[in-house]
């Protein structure tokens, strides 16, 4: 299934949407829909080999996680088609990007704008960090770290049986700070997992602050090839990038994209937050209003009428 | 004398995992410890190195998980849980991946002592949810260990003997049963792993004493099966006496505890094992008698039920294996 918008108009919509949700319900993961609308929109609308969605346009509510008692337990990668040899998998790692990414469904066209209205309410299956039965989401990944492993496994297992699709892993770059990220590289390319792919939002921000006054992580693309990553840098905005930095020859080596992001790109009053920039919560009034009519106006839409 | 065999998993995982390519074998820098070697030498193609990187590899499998492969872990049973607890948690026990985790050196099987000893993972595994536990106790355990954990539906932990293992039952592993070695009426006797070669050797001079014993053996934990148990308990007179290669908190002394509690079962229970301590390093004899683990022990949990001595030795019990700390069967002395 290919959406008829462009990429930009896609990254753009993303934005919208993670903007109107936050200005309603007073805060939300604002700046990880600045650095990571293209991205995600890009991986959606273009790159990604998906098949149409298994599960309803209305995502049903929390049905039990998996036991042996539930035996209808599914998770939430439906909505990224069905598990065919042919597709492409994909991981959101940093589970805490859920918003944007449900946001993303929803401008692709893979899950209806209700969705979003039942995110983070008791009982939905729409979480506030991406669970395995959310929408778009396969395995857990909440804590940070895990999900280049297990996209490791799972590219190296289909590897062995053959199947064409490729294995993505959308990650952030704060988890290159978990000794878990490396030894992922490092097994990826000593079996050869060249199916394996992932794009990294270095938007160098992290729950704290700025990272590099967290813990500093130095030359990320001179780590992931020393761990034997075939890495390309490129600007995380620039949608043509992508197109190109994908074609990298990877033979017998996963290829990592870094994406560097600007962390209030296309809203820059956001700028005001930084360095608190992780979950963007309104401190008063005045600044709700402040950030609801210069966003709007950024992103070309009527300011968010949340009083009711 | 009891039949010692040597190195029964190399060659049960061999035969069970050969011919079955949907059967990985996983490795952490610890192969030949685990006895795989020759099925990486032999199966390179059904082998995965994944060097001493254990929260990768435990994710790792869970995505080979989700591909559709049984992966079977091959490390020391407290590289798997300790450090990459959370990674079990979330890429193999809440997915309910078919990973088969093969935990060797459980409890105090080696002299590596506190880090390399696997003392509380019964207590850890039974708080995971959908984890299914099974504890291997002689050489023919073993040998069935790999059919027993491939018929779970979900992750299992299984806790594996290497080297010279004694062969003391003649049928395999049925997951969900409990082996019931004695029907005496005086006092049960719970044991798993190697604690029940112990009970075993203090069968004869106890009879001598006059006691009854009903002694069951269990090779799985999780599940359990709580009315079959409370019918052994119901079946003895005086009380039950548990002794475990663990730490008494949270494994089979507790298991029977809570069993025992939540039917108002009002008899006396005396558990043996670890008493809330870390071991240190020695040969599992000597560690087995000064951690209380051994047949001499159990001796003494039986007269603290009865309430009068037996005057019981060492002397009176069949002779306890030594093990030769550097033997061929071990690739390293641990």
């Amino acid at each position: 299934m290919r959406n008829k918008k462009t990429s930009e108009e896609v990254a753009l919509g993303i934005r919208r949407r993670v903007f109107e949700h936050s200005m309603r319900n007073n805060g939300g993961y604002l700046s990880q829909a600045c650095s990571a609308g293209e991205q995600l929109a890009w991986l959606y609308n273009e790159e990604l080999k998906l098949g149409d969605p298994t599960l309803p346009m209305i995502p049903k509510p929390f049905e039990g996680v998996p036991s042996a008692d539930n035996p209808n337990y599914h998770t939430g990668a439906g909505y990224n088609g069905p598990f065919e040899p042919q597709y492409d998998r994909l991981f959101i790692a940093p589970a805490h990007y859920a918003l944007v990414a449900y946001a993303t469904l929803i401008e692709v066209g893979r899950m209806a704008p209700e969705g979003l209205e039942m995110f983070n309410k008791d009982g939905s299956s729409v979480e506030m960090i991406g669970a395995e039965h959310s929408p778009g989401m396969e395995v857990h990944n909440g804590t940070l770290g895990i999900g280049l492993s297990t996209g490791a496994g799972l590219a190296y297992g289909r590897k062995l049986k053959g199947e064409p699709g490729r294995t993505w892993v959308y990650m952030s770059d704060g988890e290159v700070q978990e000794g878990q990220t490396w030894e992922a590289v490092q097994g990826a390319s000593f079996h050869g997992i060249d199916n394996l792919y992932a794009i990294m939002d270095v938007n160098r921000q992290q729950c704290d602050g700025a990272m590099d006054s967290v813990m500093e992580v130095g030359d990320l693309k001179a780590k992931f090839q020393n761990f034997g990553a075939v890495c390309v840098d490129i600007d995380g905005h620039d949608i043509n990038a992508m197109r190109d930095a994908v074609n990298e020859p990877h033979d017998g080596k996963p290829l990592i994209i870094l994406a560097n992001t600007n962390p209030f790109h296309s809203m820059p009053i956001l700028e005001e937050r930084f360095p608190r920039l992780h979950y963007v919560r309104f401190k008063s009034e005045d600044e709700r209003s402040r950030m609801n009519v210069s966003i709007a106006k950024d992103l070309g839409v009527e300011p968010v009428d949340y009083s009711h | 004398m009891v039949e010692m065999v040597s190195r029964p998993y190399a060659s049960a995982f061999e035969k069970f995992a050969v011919g079955k390519p949907e059967i990985l074998c996983l490795s952490a820098d610890l192969t030949s410890s685990c006895e795989v070697d020759g099925f990486r030498d032999r199966h390179p193609d059904q082998f995965l190195s994944l060097g001493m990187a254990e929260q990768n590899m435990m994710s790792f499998a869970g995505g080979l998980g989700l591909a559709g492969f049984r992966p079977f872990i091959h490390t020391f049973g407290v590289f798997m849980y300790r450090r990459p607890y959370d990674q079990l948690m979330a890429s193999i026990a809440y997915p309910r991946r078919k990973v088969r985790l093969m935990g060797f050196l459980p409890g105090i099987t080696t002299p590596g002592g506190m880090t390399h000893q696997s003392i509380e993972d019964i207590s850890v595994m039974r708080s995971i949810p959908n984890m299914t536990i099974l504890e291997t106790g002689d050489a023919t355990e073993v040998e069935s260990i790999c059919e027993a954990a491939d018929s779970i539906d979900g992750p299992v932990w299984c806790r594996v003997l290497r080297g010279s293992v004694p062969r003391l039952f003649d049928t395999p592993i049925k997951v969900g049963e409990m082996r019931v070695l004695s029907e005496g009426d005086d006092i049960l006797v719970v044991t798993s792993g190697i604690t029940t070669e112990e009970a075993m050797r203090a069968r004869s001079a106890l009879k001598e004493a006059g006691l009854s014993i009903r002694h069951i053996h269990l090779h799985t934990i999780k599940p359990f099966d709580h009315k079959q148990l409370l019918d052994h308990i119901g079946s003895v007179k005086h009380g039950v006496v548990t002794i475990e290669n663990h730490v008494t908190e949270g494994g089979v002394g507790s298991l029977v505890a809570e069993t025992m509690a939540d039917a108002g079962v009002g008899k006396r229970l005396v558990r043996l094992g670890l008493k809330d301590t870390y071991a240190h390093g020695g040969s599992r004899a000597y560690l087995m008698r000064y951690y209380g683990l051994d047949a001499l022990a159990l001796v003494g949990g039986i007269e603290d039920i009865m309430g009068q001595k037996f005057g019981i030795t060492e002397e009176d019990m069949e002779a306890a294996r030594v093990d030769d700390v550097h033997s061929l069967v071990k690739a390293e002395a641990l």
